[in-house]
């Protein structure tokens, strides 16, 4: 977006969600919210002409260890009719309850799921919140910052229990990460 | 006289292993007769945890894990990284290069959109359309050969421009094949468009009003499909697309023809697109000539000491990034493919969301299916394009 839109849009918005901290980067317009009165802000987001935010094209969740509100959900909103975009950063506590944006947006379904299923992120009045990505048995929380990249369990086909069998990974070569830094 | 039991609802399951479901998926369908009460698609079987690992590799390595997300437009997908770690990055590629990846991107598009042709005549019970689309399907294959090498898993976009020039030839063989390319759309348009059992089992099939289409976060052609002219393309122009003149084809009814046109219009717009670039295409590099990004020509490495320490450094540790955060989307033949990178500086992503169309699209299922009949199951499979290399991530 080009910056005269930006600042436009950031008029309108301000205007508009007098709770909300909005706030500026190069290239975006980030608005924080919090748990309370994120189903109010988003519905604004949706419902105002002048706004319109009327597609919900993402929610990614990111997780910073030692915070005190360790996760963050970011909600990336789209109007096709303006053609304008908006960014939703939503900090969340360990054993928080994000209230579902469902309602708002059917397609949230599968993203909160999915914010569930890799980081543990609950949610309330969520229709139906399930592992999506993950195995059903699956445990743990696979994008969290603690979570090894090369997972816990391991599967095996035992030829003599004629089964598959988990256990816990076993490397016979160390995983190698990228130098951070020249040595 | 017998008595007359009650018949109750029962459940299937589609896939996963099922040839019309376009890979992987496990849809649970609950059935009234031959109605569908309740679909419930289940995911995740090609979770191969690509975020994961981009978190865990240089920017350069991270790219090869694109052409995998879908695996039937692949440098459409490395699009949306190279240019996501550009803005990260703050450079631009120079203008040839702009061009070759323009060009490539439309080639994938009609790569991807032959494919959906293809497979979706099958499903629905037209064989000879796979054949069809399978012969010129071959031939851009062919070219991605010319290019990278690879069939199918180029890595030939890079952060900065595309590996190497094109080779000899292959300029006239693309403009050859563009050429040429009109007259096939119009012998599957012959083959399908007026088909009445095509007709029959795709209009008024799987509609979706804007509204809907909207409220799913439907993008690319299946919001198109439904009336809304957004495109990517033309509402944040990339690369040479602000350079070039092109239609946007959209819908009328929302149904599963009409999504079906709007797709096959895309492929002629897209054979413009490449015809005028072909046209435009200036002389010069193709990558950036700022070797703390891009690596330098084999050539000067065997020569040059100080390519040669480049190439090492950019391969070992790769180069690093300012801190930042950059949300961006490509108009990806499925739609808006989106990559949402936070940087905190150093040669690794912190965190690199994929935004894939096909993971709206494929939910959507829960909203289109109810009501229609078992048949329609593979239509409505068909017509929202999946790959669950996007959608597993």
């Amino acid at each position: 977006m080009t910056k005269e839109k930006l600042d436009r849009l950031q008029m309108e918005v301000a205007a508009r969600l007098p709770g909300a901290a909005i706030s500026r980067l190069p290239d975006a317009l980030v608005a924080g919210v919090s748990c309370d009165n994120l189903v109010q802000v988003m519905t604004r987001l949706r419902d105002d002409i002048s706004l319109d935010f009327k597609i919900l094209i993402d929610i990614a969740g990111v997780h910073y260890p030692g915070r005190e509100a360790p996760f963050e959900l970011v909600y990336q909103l789209l109007s096709v009719h303006k053609n304008h975009r908006i960014r939703v950063k939503l900090p969340v506590r360990e054993d928080e309850l994000v209230p579902s944006v469902a309602g708002v947006w059917s397609c949230a379904d599968w993203y909160e799921r999915e914010a569930y299923d890799m980081f543990g992120i609950l949610f309330s009045n969520h229709p139906d919140l399930r592992r999506i990505l993950n195995d059903y048995d699956f445990h743990g929380y696979p994008l969290r910052k603690d979570f090894p990249v090369v997972g816990r369990v391991e599967l095996r086909y035992d030829s003599q229990r004629g089964m598959v069998v988990k256990h816990p990974v076993q490397l016979s070569r160390q995983n190698r990460e990228p130098y951070r830094k020249s040595p | 006289m017998e008595e007359l039991k009650e018949f109750q609802n029962y459940t299937i399951n589609f896939g996963p292993q099922h040839p019309a479901a376009h890979g992987v998926l496990r849809l649970l369908l609950e059935l009234d007769g031959e109605v569908v009460e309740r679909a419930d698609p289940h995911i995740g079987l090609l979770h191969r945890g690509t975020e994961k690992l981009l978190e865990h590799k240089t920017y350069l390595q991270g790219l090869p894990y694109w052409d995998r997300l879908d695996y039937m437009s692949m440098m459409s997908q490395e699009h949306t990284w190279v240019l996501a770690v550009e803005k990260l990055l703050g450079v631009t590629a120079p203008p040839r290069a702009q061009y070759i990846r323009t060009i490539f991107a439309e080639l994938t598009r009609i790569l991807n959109h032959l494919l959906f042709v293809g497979a979706h005549g099958l499903d629905v019970g037209a064989m000879t359309m796979f054949i069809y689309c399978f012969r010129e399907r071959e031939a851009i294959l062919d070219m991605y050969e010319a290019v990278c090498g690879a069939r199918m898993h180029a890595a030939y976009f890079r952060p900065g421009g595309v590996a190497k020039d094109l080779p000899d030839g292959l300029e006239d063989k693309i403009r050859a094949f563009a050429e040429d390319f009109p007259a096939k759309i119009d012998e599957y348009e012959t083959l399908l468009t007026n088909n009445r059992i095509w007709k029959q089992r795709l209009v008024d099939v799987g509609v979706v009003t804007a509204e809907q289409a909207l409220d799913l976060g439907f993008v690319g052609p299946m919001l198109r499909g439904s009336g809304i002219a957004y495109d990517l393309r033309k509402a944040e122009p990339y690369d040479a697309y602000a350079r070039v003149d092109f239609d946007i084809p959209v819908g009328k009814n929302g149904d599963s023809y009409d999504r079906y046109l709007v797709r096959v219009e895309e492929m002629r717009q897209s054979n413009r697109i490449i015809l005028q670039c072909l046209e435009k295409m200036p002389k010069g590099e193709v990558k950036l000539q700022d070797f703390k990004i891009s690596i330098p020509n084999r050539d000067d490495m065997y020569q040059g000491m100080e390519s040669l320490i480049h190439h090492f450094k950019l391969v070992s540790e790769g180069f690093s990034v300012p801190p930042g955060e950059v949300y961006l989307a490509t108009e990806s033949p499925k739609g808006e493919l989106g990559v949402y990178i936070v940087s905190q500086g150093g040669n690794k992503p912190y965190r690199a969301k994929i935004r894939a169309a096909g993971f709206n699209h494929l939910q959507a299922l829960k909203t289109m299916l109810p009501g229609h009949m078992i048949a329609d199951v593979t239509t409505m499979v068909g017509t929202i394009d999946i790959v669950f290399g996007e959608i597993d991530r």
